[in-house]
């Protein structure tokens, strides 16, 4: 019997994670520097761990709200309206998700009609286009360039649309390139988004990651409200990546729709991690901020390392990536990256895992060590020498 | 400068170099603004933070509570002074409360730094009385855990 037969084609369909198979590899070595992390390298301010801890003494241990605790959605919609000026009713308009991936797959689910087809710019996060294919839609990627500063323009948009268009999804500040959207570039966005009628999907984990400007969130502008399902968590700014708490925020109609899916695949989120959320929001701001500013501290370093090495790098003014050009090597990124974990055990992620337009550059995560940093880039120089 | 001061405290070692570029000014300003804060005793000193137990080396500290009575025209001063001079004295501290100093002495045994007490301490003119304790186990000290090995648990790739 070959069971491989017997899999959705729909599930089949979707090729393996690039990121998995390169991991396999890397967690074999011994001695690795890894600038391959796709998470923060500090753990959970302590505040926000003993609340935890208090909360299982007190006996916090069942089901919440489908929703997610209302306390922990009052204090959502508290930060959205302190930091953009945009309002959600908790009661109806926010969702407490497993992760802000979760969050992703039902914002698709619940637009998503077989064939319905999805803007998504490259490169970019590797469930987008994943979590599209599961649905049944059919994910266009939208190059973006580096002389673009990874930025995606409307006449792009434009070239791709189509009248089976359902929805764009964006993620900015971006993960792997660490571009931003300035205000002006999204309000384009926004003015196309309208033209064609389209649901915007923000996936804006990195938000409070930004090191130059302020964070234009795409809901906050005029009338995109409403068409925007508005994605957040608390992995990334609270280094908070394994309690696994994401928020969605939108429309009544959307949010009940994602919900319906929410009861019954997951229930609700972990309550004791909902309890966490909500002093990270009450009391995290001062420690976020000082990691926020460890990471722009590492993020200048990694930025004249590599370009003081002669590579092509664009400046990231987001996120805690850099997403150097190989290009020069004359390797492709896939063997870029396993050239230099072979040589000198430095992990970094092929740039086309994330999409084929991520081909010719590699991705390093500067959430680490500046200690493990500077010895980083020392082995990466003597690599391209 | 107070940027440059928490960088230093948390690892004084950083090359100059690098301490430009998590700064974004040039080394020389760098070394400037170091020369300033040890001329000025802004950075007092620079030295390791050393588990002795781990050494294998056994020293005994304690913590003395001291009351005296304040002298006139220098309070306490005078006799502070006095306590700090001695080389067993690692620090000592002016509190509120029910006493007046609190004086850390470190000594190789626990006889040598009863001695110190019994004979230094005590018969200074001026000391009223002194409660020791000693010491059991250092969990935490200038700020730094020293059994905390918080190793790096994350995958070594992820999205």
């Amino acid at each position: 019997m070959n069971w491989g037969d017997r899999i959705s084609p729909l599930v089949k369909a979707v090729p393996p994670s690039g990121i998995r198979r390169f991991f396999d590899i890397a967690a074999e070595m011994k001695g690795v520097i890894s600038l391959g992390v796709g998470e923060p390298d500090f753990v959970t301010p302590w505040h926000i761990r003993e609340s935890c801890v208090h909360a299982l003494h007190k006996g916090y241990t069942s089901y919440t709200s489908n929703y997610g605790l209302l306390e922990l959605r009052e204090e959502i919609a508290r930060k959205i309206y302190e930091n953009y000026s945009v309002t959600y009713n908790p009661r109806t308009e926010a969702l407490v998700t497993v992760g802000v991936s979760e969050a992703l797959d039902l914002a698709i689910r619940a637009i998503l009609h077989p064939g319905d087809e999805v803007l998504i710019p490259e490169p970019c996060y590797v469930s987008y286009k994943a979590c599209v294919m599961l649905a049944g839609g059919v994910p266009v990627p939208v190059p973006t360039t580096i002389e673009n500063e990874f930025r995606v323009t409307v006449e792009q948009l434009e070239k791709l649309v189509t009248p089976r268009t359902k929805a764009l999804l964006i993620g900015y500040p971006n993960n792997p390139t660490g571009a931003i959207m300035p205000k002006q570039q999204l309000m384009a966005i926004a003015l196309f988004a309208q033209k064609h009628d389209l649901i915007v999907i923000s996936d804006e984990i990195y938000a409070d990651l930004t090191y130059e400007g302020t964070h234009t969130c795409f809901a906050s502008l005029p009338d995109m409200r409403d068409r925007t399902i508005l994605l957040n968590g608390f992995s990334k700014a609270y280094a908070m990546t394994g309690w696994r708490i994401g928020y969605a925020l939108s429309n009544p109609e959307f949010i009940a729709a994602m919900n319906k899916i929410h009861q019954y695949t997951m229930l609700c989120a972990p309550i004791t991690a909902q309890l966490g959320a909500v002093e990270a929001l009450r009391h995290g701001k001062d420690k976020m901020e000082k990691m926020v500013a460890e990471y722009n501290c590492r993020r200048q370093m990694m930025l004249e390392g590599l370009r003081g090495m002669g590579m092509t790098c664009f400046e990231p003014k987001g996120a805690f990536y850099i997403f150097p050009s190989i290009r020069e090597t004359g390797l492709t990124s896939l063997q870029f990256a396993e050239e230099l974990l072979k040589t000198e055990k430095v992990a970094v992620v092929p740039g086309d895992a994330f999409g084929a337009s991520g081909e010719g550059f590699v991705r390093c995560s500067y959430a680490s060590s500046i200690s493990n940093l500077s010895e980083a880039l020392e082995r990466i120089r003597r690599f391209i020498k | 400068m107070k940027r440059l001061l928490e960088l230093l405290e948390k690892d004084c070692n950083q090359p100059i170099e690098q301490l430009a570029v998590l700064l974004q000014i040039s080394k020389e300003e760098v070394a400037a603004q170091i020369k300033h804060l040890e001329d000025e005793r802004i950075i007092v000193k620079y030295q390791p933070i050393i588990n002795w137990e781990q050494a294998g080396e056994d020293r005994v500290t304690a913590m003395i509570d001291v009351r005296i009575t304040p002298q006139r025209e220098v309070g306490f001063e005078a006799i502070a002074e006095r306590i700090c001079r001695f080389p067993e004295v690692v620090s000592l501290y002016l509190m509120s409360g029910g006493y007046d100093l609190s004086v850390m002495i470190e000594g190789r045994t626990l006889k040598e730094v009863a001695q110190f007490v019994a004979t230094k301490l005590s018969t200074i003119d001026g000391v009223i009385s002194t409660t020791t304790h000693f010491m059991l186990k250092r969990y935490k000290f200038a700020g730094v855990i020293i059994d905390d090995r918080e190793e790096d648990r994350r995958l070594v790739v992820s999205p």
